[in-house]
């Protein structure tokens, strides 16, 4: 395996009144060119933070990333986020908001007109050049992140990171988002790291499924090479039963294996109301 | 085909157009109906008020001066005309005579001139200020930390006790018979100084509060500290930036009046204040016009602020009014 993006021992605290709270411990990952990997664990596990470090956004207290040969120290555009909350400019077009990547990191290397056709083969790559003069406001939440995979793609990027990226749509429009980056990424061969709650995406998208353990001090659980061939069809897959054994896998990883016990909130709220009154008795 | 289609109002467009007719007539019947009640009102109670300067004015009283008003400003604007033909004659039959301007008395709604000229200086000059210190401060903790407090005790100080030492500082360091005249300096220096703080506070908060995916985005693209603050910060802050601007020119308008008061500037202050030293029987109802000039040139200039805000903000989900 040809060595792309390596994480290294990789771990990160946070200082608090109480001591360093240690987030994230000894992640190692190696990841090769062209690959999809899904980051997969409970809500608070990290996985955010893992993106986030391999962005630059958050610098590693342990370990480190190296990128081709190089480490990485900052954010950059070769290493492209698509937000969970697809962070565009709500004050520029659907187009305006490409071009401010494009004209970014290709000025100096494009001619204007190289540009402008730039910015418009990556808005038809991902279907939204029919609202290029609309405003995000304007689109539906689907759209939104369309726009967003788009400006990360113009980049570019070695890798391209996606932070849950359709965690907040509605399961067609997911379905669908789902279909066009298998398709987008057979064309352009990006590696792809991206986080994801949801199994059947993680599956379906794809090379390697990385589980995380629960935190504090959250770290690789297990790997999960997925050997189904591409282009993958979700209809096809539904009955197949190579599917369903991974499906099952990942299922089992976290719900038996990291099972995360947490209070029911309703108890919880009672139980600190009960304290209080307890208090109060007290004080009178 | 298609043209025809828009041309032709459909019936749809029609029914949606009655209730919003219906709406307006009612908002605007009930603003008469506010206004009539406070004009009775005030008759009333006037009616009732003896003076040291007579009976207080009521509406028609109020009307007849404003008439006056007019008639006055005529009049001097046609002693004006007059006086540059008979300039004219005397140019032509003798070159060599001395040029004049005209030096006639200030009329009501040359004062009216005078103070928004004054008005918008000032306000200019403190928004000319305000929003680049605004986002410095805004941008760095450091400058927030150090300016922080200072702001909190400037904002509260009347333009009354900045008026004597902005006169002293001005005719210690601003020649007599400079181009502008020195009450206008003072009067606009005192209104600058007082509504510079709405924008300054806004731009402040606006430009420290652009989202934290917004300024990960700018990372990510690893704009430079110039393209950053153009790109993301500014446009970010934009609807603040102008909510802070829309109350500063409120505040302003009304720092003017009181400066020019005291300052003697020839604007709307200064027609009250003499109206009031002046104490004929027409003076209050004289004053009458001019507090309620105030308070309409104050409403359109508020208005004027928010359609400027209307339309730089990019946040149509959020209802100005």
């Amino acid at each position: 395996m040809q060595k792309h993006l390596e994480l290294s021992q990789v771990g990160i605290s946070f200082p608090t009144p109480k001591g360093p709270f240690i987030a994230l411990q000894n992640v190692n990952l190696s990841i090769a060119k062209g690959e999809i990997i899904s980051l997969i664990g409970h809500s608070g596990c990290g996985k955010s933070t893992v993106l986030n470090i391999i962005a630059g956004l958050l610098k590693a207290t342990e370990g480190g990333v190296i990128l081709n040969h190089k480490e990485v120290n900052e954010p950059g555009p070769e290493r492209a986020v698509v937000f969970q909350h697809h962070s565009l400019l709500p004050w520029l077009s659907v187009y305006e908001n490409v071009a401010l990547a494009v004209r970014q990191v290709f000025s100096g290397k494009m001619t204007k007109s190289q540009m402008q056709d730039w910015i418009e083969h990556n808005l038809a790559l991902v279907q939204m050049s029919h609202a290029r003069d609309k405003k995000p406001a304007e689109i539906s939440g689907g759209m939104k992140q369309r726009v967003g995979i788009a400006r990360a793609l113009a980049m570019q990027p070695q890798v391209l990171l996606m932070d849950e990226p359709f965690g907040a749509l509605d399961a067609l429009t997911r379905a669908h988002l789902q279909d066009s980056v298998q398709q987008i990424q057979a064309e352009l061969g990006n590696t792809v790291i991206l986080i994801t709650h949801d199994v059947d995406e993680a599956v379906l998208l794809s090379d390697r499924i990385v589980m995380m353990t629960n935190g504090p001090a959250a770290t690789v659980g297990e790997v999960l090479q997925i050997d189904l061939p591409r282009p993958r069809d979700r209809l096809a897959l539904a009955d197949c039963p190579k599917y369903n054994h991974y499906r099952h896998q990942v299922l089992s990883f976290l719900y038996e294996k990291q099972r995360k016990v947490e209070p029911l909130p309703v108890a919880s709220a009672k139980a600190s109301q009960d304290k209080r009154l307890i208090k109060e008795e007290a004080r009178a | 085909m298609i043209i025809q289609l828009k041309n032709s109002m459909p019936a749809s467009a029609i029914a949606s157009w009655q209730p919003k007719l219906r709406e307006l007539l009612r908002q605007g019947s009930l603003t008469l109906a506010g206004l009539a009640i406070f004009v009775l009102c005030w008759a009333a109670l006037a009616a009732n008020l003896q003076t040291s300067l007579g009976q207080f004015p009521g509406p028609s009283a109020v009307a007849v001066q404003f008439n006056a008003l007019v008639a006055e400003h005529q009049a001097e604007k046609n002693r004006e005309q007059l006086f540059y033909q008979r300039q004219q004659e005397r140019l032509e039959k003798n070159p060599e005579a001395v040029r004049r301007p005209y030096s006639g008395r200030p009329t009501f709604f040359s004062q009216i001139q005078t103070s928004l000229q004054t008005v918008l200086s000032g306000f200019l000059l403190a928004s000319l200020f305000a929003i680049p210190a605004g986002v410095l401060i805004g941008l760095s903790p450091l400058c927030y930390s150090a300016a922080n407090p200072l702001i909190q005790l400037l904002k509260p100080i009347s333009p009354l006790a900045w008026l004597p030492l902005i006169t002293i500082v001005v005719s210690a360091s601003y020649p007599a018979d400079g181009l502008l005249s020195r009450s206008y300096l003072v009067s606009a220096l005192t209104v600058a100084l007082c509504s510079l703080w709405p924008t300054l506070i806004n731009t402040i908060v606006g430009v420290s509060q652009v989202p934290a995916d917004l300024q990960n985005v700018s990372k990510v693209l690893r704009l430079n500290w110039f393209r950053h603050v153009r790109a993301i910060v500014l446009p970010s802050a934009v609807p603040m930036i102008f909510t802070g601007l829309r109350l500063s020119l409120g505040i302003a308008w009304m720092v003017l009046i009181a400066a020019e008061m005291l300052a003697q500037n020839p604007g709307l202050g200064k027609f009250v204040w003499d109206e009031f030293q002046n104490g004929s029987s027409d003076s209050l109802a004289r004053i009458c016009v001019a507090v309620a000039v105030i308070g309409l040139i104050g409403l359109l200039l508020d208005r004027l602020m928010l359609s400027l805000q209307k339309a730089v903000s990019w946040d149509k989900s959020v209802q100005l009014r």
